[in-house]
């Protein structure tokens, strides 16, 4: 599916340099016509832990990290024990042999040492740290990449250093490719890779989120920093005075969340972005929002929970918080992209839905979306998005009182905003009139109460209709249907590959939009389908149950996984023909487990 | 103490359609009355006009005023306001709640607020008393209190707004009386000409609930700032005052002075008001933005 590819492996302790020489590798691919899809298994420590970076390299785009390893650097012991035994057949371990030894490696597998004193000997005396570019001038001869662009990249990265650590570092690379060049043969990728000028740029599904944001008239983000969706925040944060987007930071969630309500009430386009637990502390002004009929967005990127549960490991398990946010009956939209193209082409969706719909639309992402980095293509990328702003009145009626909250057939009742001349309104929490005024205190009125309330509902049926159907990917016929939800649908679609190349056919439906539900078109792609297996992040299978909520369609298995790291290829493509080996009969449960190779446990506690 | 022209705005002009309901005798009608009447002489027009409150009998306040209004959540009047003077920093914002609502709730926003000195202006009609929960103890409910949740005496010790405010770094800090509706509509005018966050705590009697807070108590005890002398622009002149709770209790601006306001020193409202921009990217920066991460 990848064509031409390869994996290298950072592994080291947070702190250690491994996620800025990623970054100078990913400047490399990207500049390099290549592609590439990185994934980080970090630690909540700034320093310490044990952090687990792969960058998967290929010709053509992928999306997934993969299961190959082909390249592990270890900056530190540890990694040395736990990564270099998961090195596919033919792998390499680049380490620096004046600080660690590479005994007991499988065999089929290379150690590359690169004694750093001797080889930086003569440009004077070096920090730690700076063994990492030598390690990368290595790799780069390795994978065969074009070292001028390893030149580049460095100059990048430490341009703001200054010209003297620029050299340094140039020098510490060159050193360190031409250790490889005479040491070492090159991976067997290098020398195959179809390299061209074409550039693309880095990104993550955060990144592609606050572009977005900022392309869609976003004009009001607020945030409290909450891993992993903090991501978000740091590029709008320097980028806010040239998108022109008021950005701030509030002193709790529950202040971020009503901040974007009244802004979204006021006239902006507003925003924000949080993971599950500054989510529940949002859900009072999420039903505010439904009821005064604010738009307004809020991204959920869900970690591993519940309570504070996992801050740095992956999850789809919040769409049962997502549903139920805020009391009450109201409408709201769900909707969740899948790959980082996606995040950034939803926020034109997600704001056009907010505004012409008038409600609180709620966006999935999980850490894995948000935080993985990817090549992306500039060509891809249209900044020219279409902004609808719905139903607005700028100027008082031609007869009569303004009417904020009429009745209509489609539930949408024009809006005014505040400052205009003529549509004077009150707004209320409270269930009110057709005017705004409040019928909850001292004259409850059931009628209208009932006619309010069908008047909100009727726009969550009137959106779906708009809304594009989800369609079956893949072989129509096939005896297996996987369905998934946001950001597995990359990992199930390699799934499939895999599948294939083993002689098993299998179709996919990816879910992008959980509420409103395309039922009646979702359970007519399942009633045709032979064999349906969901999978999720989820230990209790949250889509699973949503899905036969809504369709009546129950799935004849799952394939689960919720220790916090996100699905490969092949352990999907591995539950799949577990399921058929079982037989393929209905109840099938399987929970997918990230191997962990190391014989030493690395424990936390003094001894 | 106004240095406007003559304003061709009445009171008249910001009643609402719906008439209070709040008990006969209540202290928010007084506070109704100074709002509408500051507004009227401010000559800010109805339609410039917003209005936001959280929960309470003191939040239904919007409703009876002719503006824009906003009747949000419980404890969450600050944030929302904030948000749409942030989106629109033309509109005039007031705030308006009780003590519940702001000081017990919402307490956290309320620091906030005031440090963060957003051009608010935040009336709270405190009466120590949760009223439309029907009696219960609040944040400015005095020791020994009875109420309907503490039948043996209110064992907290009350919470001191204006030393609060003054703390979190508030540049404007009033009390007012409801029973003195000129007076408060002289200090709600220069609340609203204030750049900047604006607290008046408004002694604000709750005539169903308590005994001890009433109309009468206060008339007894409160005395005009402006007319014994007082230094406003002195934190230590206000943080004394603002502790005089005993016999005399101040009334008038306890401090106000001029520092940034969060509009002046945010860059992007700095700019010009966010609500009139044009939206959205051009392809080329688009593409800018983009390359930066290539």
């Amino acid at each position: 599916m990848a064509g031409l590819e390869t994996t290298v492996g950072f592994s080291g302790a947070a702190g250690d340099g491994q996620a800025a020489m990623a970054d100078a590798l990913a400047l490399v691919v990207a500049r390099s016509g290549l592609q590439l899809y990185a994934y980080n298994s970090y630690q909540s420590v700034i320093r310490g832990g044990h952090v687990w970076l792969r960058v998967r390299i290929s010709q053509e785009e992928v999306e997934t990290h993969g299961d190959r390893l082909d390249a592990v650097v270890a900056l530190d012991a540890e990694a040395m024990v736990r990564h270099a035994p998961e090195l596919s057949e033919g792998g390499v371990v680049l380490f620096n042999s004046d600080k660690l030894k590479a005994d007991g490696l499988p065999p089929g597998r290379t150690p590359l040492p690169f004694p750093v004193k001797a080889l930086a000997a003569a440009l004077g005396p070096q920090l730690a740290v700076q063994q990492n570019t030598v390690l990368l001038g290595g790799l780069v001869f390795l994978l065969g990449l074009p070292v001028e662009k390893l030149v580049e990249a460095l100059s990048k990265q430490f341009g703001k250093k200054g010209e003297p650590v620029v050299a340094l570092n140039v020098a510490l690379a060159r050193a360190g490719w031409e250790h490889a060049q005479k040491s070492f043969a090159p991976l067997q990728a290098a020398g195959r890779w179809v390299l061209s000028e074409k550039r693309r740029s880095v990104m993550t599904g955060n990144e592609a989120f606050a572009m977005g944001a900022a392309a869609a008239g976003c004009g009001f983000y607020a945030a409290y920093p909450m891993t992993p969706a903090t991501g978000v925040l740091h590029w709008l944060a320097p980028h806010a005075e040239r998108c022109g987007i008021v950005v701030k930071q509030a002193e709790d969630e529950i202040a971020v969340a009503n901040m974007v309500v009244g802004a979204g009430h006021a006239g902006a386009r507003a925003m924000c972005a949080t993971s599950g637990g500054g989510f529940a502390l949002m859900t009072e002004a999420i039903g505010m929002a439904g009821m005064i009929e604010a738009p307004s967005v809020f991204v959920l990127v869900m970690r591993g929970g519940p309570s504070t549960g996992l801050p740095t490991k992956t999850e789809q398990a919040d769409l049962n918080q997502a549903f139920g946010a805020s009391q009450g009956d109201f409408p709201r939209i769900l909707l969740a992209p899948s790959d980082v193209l996606d995040c950034f082409r939803t926020m034109e969706e997600a704001f056009n839905l907010a505004d012409r719909w008038q409600l609180p639309v709620i966006v999935l992402s999980d850490l894995l979306l948000s935080e993985h980095n990817q090549t992306v293509d500039p060509d891809r990328f249209d900044f020219r998005f279409r902004i609808d702003r719905g139903q607005v009145v700028r100027e008082a009626p031609a007869e009569g009182p303004f009417l904020r909250y009429r009745i209509t057939e489609s539930g949408v009742s024009p809006r005014a905003f505040p400052g205009t001349s003529g549509t004077v309104f009150q707004a209320g929490t409270d269930e009110h009139d057709e005017k705004g005024i409040l019928i909850s205190d001292v004259s409850t009125h059931p009628p209208t109460r009932r006619r309010m309330v069908e008047k909100r509902a009727r726009k969550v049926g009137a959106a779906l209709r708009e809304l594009p159907p989800p369609v079956l990917e893949g072989p129509a016929g096939a005896p297996l249907t996987l369905v998934g939800w946001g950001s597995t649908r990359g990992v199930i679609r390699e799934a499939r590959a895999l599948l294939a190349a083993r002689g098993i056919e299998a179709n996919q439906l990816a879910i992008r939009y959980l509420v409103p539900f395309h039922e009646r078109e979702v359970a007519a792609i399942l009633a045709g389908a032979a064999k349906t297996l969901v999978v999720e992040n989820s230990s209790s299978g949250q889509f699973a149950r949503h899905l036969r909520a809504e369709t009546g369609h129950a799935a004849a298995g799952r394939i689960l996984k919720y220790d916090g790291e996100p699905f490969t290829p092949r352990e999907v493509a591995d539950a799949v023909e577990g399921f058929l080996r079982a037989g393929g009969q209905p109840g099938y449960r399987h929970v997918c487990e990230t191997p962990d190779a190391s014989p030493v446990a690395f424990p936390r506690t003094r001894s | 103490m106004s240095t406007l022209p003559p304003s061709p705005l009445r009171i008249e002009d910001f009643k609402s359609e719906v008439a209070p309901d709040w008990c006969p005798g209540c202290g928010d009608y007084g506070v109704l009355r100074a709002v509408q009447s500051a507004a009227a002489g401010l000559g800010i027009a109805p339609h410039e006009l917003m209005i936001v409150s959280g929960i309470g009998c003191s939040s239904n306040l919007p409703g009876f005023v002719h503006s824009y209004g906003l009747h949000s959540l419980h404890g969450r009047s600050l944030p929302v306001a904030t948000g749409i003077k942030l989106a629109n920093t033309a509109l005039t914002v007031l705030v308006t709640g009780g003590d519940g609502d702001g000081y017990g709730i919402g307490a956290g926003h309320f620091i906030h607020a005031a440090r963060r000195n957003v051009d608010l202006t935040y009336l709270v009609m405190d009466n120590s008393i949760y009223g439309l929960t029907t009696g219960q103890t609040s944040p400015t409910s005095g020791l020994g209190m009875k109420t309907k949740s503490t039948p043996a005496g209110n064992a907290e010790q009350p919470l001191n707004p204006l030393t609060l405010a003054l703390a979190s770094g508030a540049s404007f800090v009033a009390r007012g009386f409801s029973g003195d509706p000129n007076h408060l509509a002289e200090l709600v005018k220069l609340a609203i000409r204030h750049r900047g966050f604006a607290l008046i705590d408004v002694f604000s009697p709750c005539v169903t609930y308590t005994k001890l807070n009433t109309t009468a108590f206060y008339k007894q005890r409160v005395y005009k700032l402006e007319e014994k002398g007082h230094d406003a622009t002195s934190l230590t002149a206000a943080t004394e005052r603002a502790q005089e709770l005993g016999e005399r209790i101040p009334i008038g601006v306890l401090y106000a002075v001029e520092r940034p306001t969060y509009e002046e020193l945010d860059p992007v409202l700095r700019a010009g008001n966010p609500f009139e921009r044009p939206r959205g990217l051009s392809q080329e920066l688009g593409l800018e933005l983009l390359a930066e991460l290539g």
